[in-house]
């Protein structure tokens, strides 16, 4: 066991990854000699060469076409594109390829594809590169979408990802990368790629999270603990398929539901669970569905970016409006 | 003293000279069956120039009872060849079963003479999945996402020589529109970068629907694009199949032995619409502009020549028409005896383990389809 911060956390998973299958190949802009610009990839190219851990050409549709030609000459391709407001570089590569290839083809061709990509707010960075782009990827049938809240899960998931033989959008959190350290298990170990997890148990409210707010939505169960109020906090981990379960079984013991995001509010994550409580569970609930996102605008400029994305004071305020509801 | 700006660097004598070397279309038999490269005609057998022409009037037969079928309202969606048949079976000859090809939706019959069946050709049309079925075949689905069959092969090469395969290339083909997109750059450029075995081919047809090819760019030749890549090119007759083959055979050769890939531009015209869904073309182009291009077409050029050599009678030719219209007629039945395919069985294949969600949709297309 060794404290590793999660993007240190992501590196081993890929190296159990690259260690444990040799078609395994990881590729992208930065990745071989520099480590990637934030060092996710560091030393892998030295361990593994430079057959198996590769720089390419500066162009984020050739980089998911070429992984899709990868895989159906054998190969078992990472490729990382360096941020997710790049993605809208390669949306075909993504929605109108591999993820149908596996229908194209009667079920009788994989695209073992996982995508790396970082995302989200908090670091103050240039345009384009903190978008919480999920909402646009999650209505694709045959892509997966997660996105690990803890270096713990990170290193599990980025494994199960790998291994996975469908394509996986698999989203690193910026503001996570160094903020956080677990202990993380030395060698192979595989966190589920579809189920969400209950990170505080609770029985007043549900509090529904991914993500960096998932860290947010913690500070809020614990300062509401300190008023004998019990908050339950589920980090979905898998935005699709999204793991309804275990938030109707949290619903079912609370009866009250806050739902948190740092995307912008129109028809995404949150909704889509909104969506299914409303559908599935409402009965459960003696208050209205409560929401937390961020506006729908652009994602704004550095300068204004603490005041836009969700935090602990928004959530807290929420979840009392339905606790007093 | 300083000379004036603008007569430091003659871009003009730049731009008027760069595309010289290939102004000179490839070609060994030219319009009027004329042979103009006696060197490299008689390294054909006479049993390889009746194969060329059997599997052009193979081509032409194909299109004919295709359009015969479409008119019955027995296809769905069907992308004439007509006129493309020295382009298309003049390169896919060059082909090894081991190379990896990356098809248009025009280019069906390659896809079939590379293992698929003229059944699943229909099926493709008619939009059922056994029509991409290709098992162990190195088939990829006719793209319709122009320009994204280019990047998937350089990936395909950059396997193909991952993998260590000593005599294998990745074939892709796009039109002259499909060369406007990104990825058509993307993709020659990613292979180029990894010195990868691809072989991208280019049928110039003239057309992108109703958008002429002199609209799509300036660029004088579609084939010196991939200069800029630092990749070799050559344009070709594309209505010559004996030069398509000899271009296509040869850019196989170089690719395949660990050189890096190369570009073929065959010059060829789409005699018919673009699609058999509504489009007119004489909507946008006019009988006299099409006149030349049916003069040059590539059968005609070839009955010449093997009628002279007294290897082909019309008689031969009206039988072989025959036999083609009777196996076209027997795998429409096929394609029409094969079970539709259901909702079910889409939703069993959109992930390897269905998701909870999907699980439940299944069980409710059950439930409607065994009604």
């Amino acid at each position: 066991m060794a404290k590793l911060t999660y993007i240190k956390a992501i590196t081993d998973g890929l190296d159990v990854v690259l260690g444990e299958d040799p078609k395994t190949l990881i590729f992208g802009e930065d990745v071989g000699k520099n480590g990637g610009v934030f060092r996710t990839t560091e030393g892998l190219q030295d361990k593994y060469g430079e057959d198996r851990v590769f720089d390419t050409p500066l162009a984020e549709s050739g980089i998911l076409g070429l992984s899709i030609g990868l895989a159906a000459t054998g190969w078992r391709p990472i490729p990382e594109i360096q941020f997710m407001g790049f993605t809208f570089e390669g949306v075909d590569s993504i929605g109108g390829q591999m993820a149908r290839n596996r229908f194209r083809f009667s079920g009788k061709r994989a695209m073992p594809i996982t995508i790396r990509t970082p995302f989200g707010g908090g670091t103050h960075t240039a345009e384009m590169h903190a978008d919480n782009l999920e909402n646009y990827f999650v209505g694709t049938p045959g892509l997966r979408v997660v996105t690990p809240a803890n270096p713990y899960d990170a290193k599990g998931m980025v494994i199960s990802a790998v291994e996975n033989n469908d394509p996986v959008l698999f989203m690193e959190n910026l503001k996570l990368y160094r903020s956080m350290k677990d202990e993380i298990p030395e060698g192979k170990y595989t966190v589920p790629l579809d189920t969400a997890k209950v990170v505080h148990e609770g029985s007043d409210i549900t509090i529904v999270a991914y993500s960096a707010e998932v860290n947010e939505a913690l500070k809020v169960a614990d300062k509401l603990a300190k008023e004998n109020i019990s908050a339950e906090v589920i980090d979905l981990r898998s935005l699709s398929p999204i793991d309804t379960d275990t938030i109707f079984k949290s619903v079912e013991k609370t009866h009250k539901v806050v739902v948190v995001q740092e995307a912008q509010k129109m028809a995404g994550v949150g909704a889509q669970v909104t969506a299914e409580i409303a559908e599935n569970a409402i009965m459960n609930l003696d208050a209205p569905i409560g929401r937390v996102a961020a506006p729908d605008s652009v994602y704004p400029w550095a300068q204004v970016e603490n005041d836009w994305i969700p935090n602990a004071d928004d959530i807290e305020a929420k979840a009392r409006e339905i606790l007093n509801y | 003293m300083a000379k004036k700006t603008g007569q430091v660097i003659d871009f003009a004598s730049i731009k008027a000279t760069m595309s010289d070397p290939y102004k000179k279309t490839f070609q060994i038999v030219d319009k009027d069956a004329k042979i103009v490269n006696q060197e490299l005609f008689d390294t054909f057998s006479d049993d390889q120039l009746v194969d060329f022409m059997k599997k052009m009037v193979w081509e032409r037969t194909l299109h004919e009872q295709t359009m015969n079928f479409s008119r019955q309202g027995r296809l769905g969606f069907y992308a004439p060849t007509y006129g493309e048949e020295a382009s298309e079976m003049g390169s896919v000859s060059a082909f090894k079963d081991q190379d990896f090809l990356f098809p248009a939706y025009r280019d069906l019959p390659q896809l079939i003479q590379h293992g698929a069946s003229v059944a699943q050709g229909f099926l493709w049309s008619k939009g059922n999945a056994v029509g991409d079925d290709y098992g162990e075949q190195r088939n990829w689905f006719p793209q319709i996402i122009i320009g994204a069959q280019y990047v998937e092969a350089a990936g395909a090469a950059l396997g193909i020589k991952k993998n260590g395969e000593k005599d294998a290339v990745s074939f892709v083909y796009t039109g002259d529109g499909g060369t406007s997109q990104g990825d058509f750059y993307e993709g020659v450029n990613f292979a180029s970068s990894f010195q990868a075995p691809a072989v991208f081919m280019v049928q110039n047809n003239g057309w992108a629907i109703s958008v002429p090819r002199y609209k799509q760019t300036a660029a004088e030749t579609l084939a010196q694009k991939a200069v800029a890549m630092g990749v070799p090119s050559i344009q070709v007759d594309g209505m010559d199949i004996l030069a398509t083959y000899i271009a296509t055979k040869e850019a196989r050769e170089f690719a395949a032995a660990g050189n890096g890939p190369v570009l073929v531009e065959t010059l060829t015209y789409r005699y018919g619409a673009h699609s058999s869904a509504g489009d007119d073309p004489s909507r946008y182009r006019t009988k006299e502009e099409e006149k030349p291009w049916f003069d040059a077409d590539p059968l005609i050029r070839m009955r010449k020549i093997l009628t002279d050599k007294g290897l082909w009678s019309q008689d031969q030719e009206d039988k072989l028409v025959e036999e083609y219209k009777d196996s076209f007629k027997a795998s429409m039945k096929e394609a029409e005896n094969t079970p539709t395919q259901s909702v079910v069985d889409m939703l069993k294949t959109t992930f390897e383990e269905p998701t909870p969600q999907i699980k439940a949709d299944i069980a409710r297309f059950e439930a409607k389809e065994s009604k």
